[in-house]
């Protein structure tokens, strides 16, 4: 699974092209590299010092990981777009049920759309829930979950309860310019 | 190499760019179709992602925000595209928003440094046409990045930009000098309308000539999301063979889909306040949003009666904050279908009543939001326009007093409605009734959002040789003051005589007749013009003199301006000149001043189009 998330041999052929095309190209981006082809790199930091007193940087936590930065870039997105770490994060025992059928309007009209323009998610079995289903020997496992009294040999007949969901495309935005995967939303300061 | 037509929409609202692949010869390859290409660009801080549409926002970053970098750019200082649309929410001081409306603004030096209008001081102000610059800019460089590996640029490309048909010769202009800056050297201008209509014969394919006859006159509609914009198209036959000519465009009208969107948020906030819930500054675009999002579901469920909306808090904190109200679709009908689409008689003209408070200061935002009157008066004075060309109606019993279309093409996203389709119809439908001619088909079929990108690139691959090319030429005609040499009457204006130096349809790559009249210029000094332009007088010959005409037949446009160099000659020295025009490849207006008597062969000198209007 973890091997899957790797860039594929293509993928880094692509890289590896783009990469010498932009060395040649690009001083600056060339140093880096360079940087980091001796294992000197840390994360680059774009934007000058802010004009309050900053806070103590971040030294101990390395940069993301790329899996994880794909995460933080979906839940960065779901945030933009619906607000759904701020639901997730708030403590909503306290509140009556229409004010959190307020705030589940806001995050699934959100969450919806993004989830639309940035992925295609079909159901894995296209059936309907409740019909009869049929399991020939060698059905994938990752795709169909045996419940219930689950024993014996292939082909089982048995209930479709749960359609199941398949992402077949995921695009994520490319980071830019050294941002900071970890950054889910910003802070917001108004300046009046 | 030349290996794409390439087709540009430079919208008020967003942009897009469609292309389609050529051969060796430079011909058509067959059963290539214009392809929207997605613009990468920044969505969020840090964040890229390609997108069909990209918006005409351009959000100049502080300086503490460092560079917005681009996969071809790591230094960039500004933003175009979703990120800036969305900036224009929470720091709108910095946000470019409509250049477009401002490149058409007769009244600014639309190359003056003004955008953003109110912008603090520590922001470098750019004008309305290098914004323009930097969308076509980022096209430009979005091109390269997708097939610069192969060997094209967008410099080397034929690219079509479509302008609104009713731009006038000065916005166009303007529009050129913004693609050259942007390094787009070869390039033609397309009417908009025309190219709507260009990709839905293209989206036809073959059925479409089954669909259009000798004799039909197609209204184009075209309500987008910052104006509003007519054109006729008739279909003639030529020498046994169908030909579509333009034969008229409407005004520019500054009234769109964000105007309405505004009218139901402000209802929608006026309610919420009656129920003693504040929307604070931040939250007015948040329910905007809501307002479209809301609307546009209405629109699309006929069986629904309310859509929810919630506003969310600004805060982390998401419950006990959120607003939440909703948009009833008879609130939906009354602002939006009867506010801007009422049933209104065929007689019914555009009110010049004072603004509303819903418009921002400085464009001139149309003061009648009805779009059906903007159509009445549009068909009203364009009644004569198909007089000429033999596809006029059999004569009835009553004279024509509407321009009578006989198909209707819609365009835009606003038209996206098929409730506002469906009342504009039945308007034009009972008009057409009463004036006794036969009621409109609708051409259904193309993507209103990308028609205008997949038109233009069509109309390159027309260009080069499939399919059938719309004729126009200038969609006006064009007329230089000359003030009378009577005796000077304090207070009164002397009269003004305008002559024709342009007349209506004159075709790309063609010159008008040398007008006879001379005008006395010094040598090294600036003089200035008086212009003027006429979408409906179309038989005025160049060199012809008007000493009166009807009200609104002319509009005066902001003047032009002539510098006589030295060269040869005296300073201070008057020399006659005759005042010759043509319409170039690409579709701008040249005029030029030509001596009596000529120093050397061939000598002229440029007239500079849409000088400043003095104060």
């Amino acid at each position: 699974m973890n091997d899957e998330r790797r860039t594929s041999f293509f993928g880094r052929l692509g890289l590896a092209w783009r990469c010498f095309l932009r060395v040649l190209t690009d001083a600056r981006f060339a140093e880096t590299v360079s940087e980091l082809s001796a294992g000197s790199v840390e994360p680059r930091r774009l934007a000058p010092s802010a004009p309050v007193a900053s806070p103590p940087p971040v030294t101990s936590s390395p940069p993301a990981a790329p899996a994880a930065t794909a995460a933080l870039q979906l839940l960065s997105l779901l945030q933009r777009e619906g607000r759904l770490v701020d639901f997730l994060q708030q403590d909503i025992t306290s509140f009556p049920d229409a004010d959190v059928g307020a705030a589940a309007r806001v995050v699934h009209e959100g969450c919806r759309r993004a989830l639309r323009t940035h992925a295609r998610i079909e159901p894995v079995r296209a059936e309907n829930e409740g019909t009869l289903v049929r399991l020939e020997a060698g059905f994938d496992a990752d795709r169909v979950k045996l419940v219930g009294d689950v024993h014996g040999q292939p082909p089982y007949a048995g209930i479709l309860r749960h359609r199941g969901w398949r992402a077949e495309t995921l695009e994520l935005p490319q980071i830019m310019g050294g941002h900071d995967a970890r950054v889910l939303a910003p802070a917001e300061v108004e300046l009046g | 190499m030349t290996r794409y037509a390439v087709g540009v929409d430079l919208g008020t609202t967003h942009c897009a760019l469609a292309f389609a692949e050529l051969d060796d010869a430079g011909k058509p390859i067959e059963g290539s179709r214009p392809e929207v290409m997605a613009v990468p660009q920044l969505v969020a801080r840090g964040q890229l992602e390609a997108r069909t549409l990209l918006p005409s926002f351009l959000y100049v970053a502080h300086e503490s925000e460092g560079a917005q970098a681009l996969p071809w750019d790591a230094d960039r200082r500004f933003v175009v595209g979703e990120y800036a649309r969305a900036r224009g929410v929470d720091a709108p001081t910095r946000v470019i928003s409509s250049a477009k409306s401002w490149l058409s603004h007769p009244s600014i030096d639309r190359r003056a440094g003004i955008l953003p209008l109110g912008a603090p001081e520590d922001v470098e102000r750019i004008s309305p046409v290098e914004a323009s610059w930097r969308y076509l800019e980022h096209l430009a460089e979005a091109f390269g990045e997708r097939f610069g590996a192969a060997g094209a640029s967008l410099a080397e490309q034929e690219v079509v930009i479509a302008v609104p048909a009713s731009f006038d010769a000065a916005a166009r202009e303007l529009t050129v000098e913004a693609a050259i800056a942007a390094g787009i050297e070869k390039l033609t201008l397309l009417e908009e309308p025309q190219a709507a209509l260009y990709a839905w014969t293209w989206a036809m394919g073959d059925s479409w000539r089954k669909q259009l006859r000798p004799g039909d006159v197609v209204l184009v509609i075209d309500v987008g999301g910052g104006t509003t914009d007519f054109s006729a198209i008739a279909a003639v036959e030529k020498e046994g063979a169908l030909e579509l000519v333009r034969v008229a465009v409407g005004d520019h009208i500054l009234l769109g889909g964000d105007n309405m969107d505004l009218a139901l948020a402000h209802l929608v906030r006026q309610k919420l306040e009656r129920e003693g819930k504040a929307v604070d500054r931040g939250q007015q675009a948040s329910l905007v949003h809501a307002c479209r999002t809301a609307k546009e579901r209405l629109f699309g469920v006929p069986t629904l009666d309310a859509a929810p909306i919630a506003i969310a808090s600004r805060g982390a904190a998401l419950l006990g904050g959120t607003l939440r109200t909703e948009l009833t679709r008879e609130e939906v009908t009354r602002t939006i279908v009867d506010g801007f689409f009422p049933i209104v008689a065929g007689d019914a003209r555009p009110s010049l009543r004072p603004r509303g408070g819903l418009t921002e200061i400085g464009l001139p935002y149309a003061s009648e939001p009805a779009v059906t009157r903007h159509l009445a008066s549009f068909l009203a004075r364009q009644s004569g326009a198909v007089a000429k060309l033999g596809v006029a109606p059999a004569p009835s019993a009553k004279p024509a007093r509407l321009l009578h279309p006989t198909a209707v093409l819609f365009n835009g996203g606003v038209m996206k409605a098929e409730r506002l389709r469906a009342r504009l119809v039945d308007t034009l439908n009972v008009w057409l009734g009463s004036d006794g001619a036969e009621p409109v088909r609708v051409l259904e079929g193309a993507d209103l959002d990308l028609a205008v990108a997949r038109g233009a690139c069509a109309y390159g691959l027309v260009r080069r040789g499939t399919g059938l090319r719309i004729r126009g030429g200038t969609a006006r005609s064009y007329y230089v003051g000359i003030e009378s040499s009577a005796p000077a009457v304090p207070g009164v204006e002397p009269p003004v005589s305008a002559m024709c130096v342009a007349p209506f349809g004159m075709e790309e790559g063609t010159e008008a007749k040398l007008p006879p009249h001379e005008f006395g210029v010094v040598v090294g000094e600036p003089v200035c013009f008086r212009f003027y332009g006429s979408s409906v007088r179309r038989d005025d010959g160049a060199g012809e003199v008007l000493d009166d005409w009807k009200r609104g037949e002319l509009e005066e446009l902001p003047p032009m301006e002539l510098i006589l160099p030295a060269d040869g000659r005296h300073e201070g020295d008057v020399v006659p000149v005759r005042l010759r025009s043509q319409l170039t490849e690409v579709g701008t207006l040249l005029l030029e001043a030509e001596p009596v008597r000529a120093l050397k062969a061939g000598e002229r000198w440029r007239v500079e189009l849409s000088v400043r209007a003095p104060e």
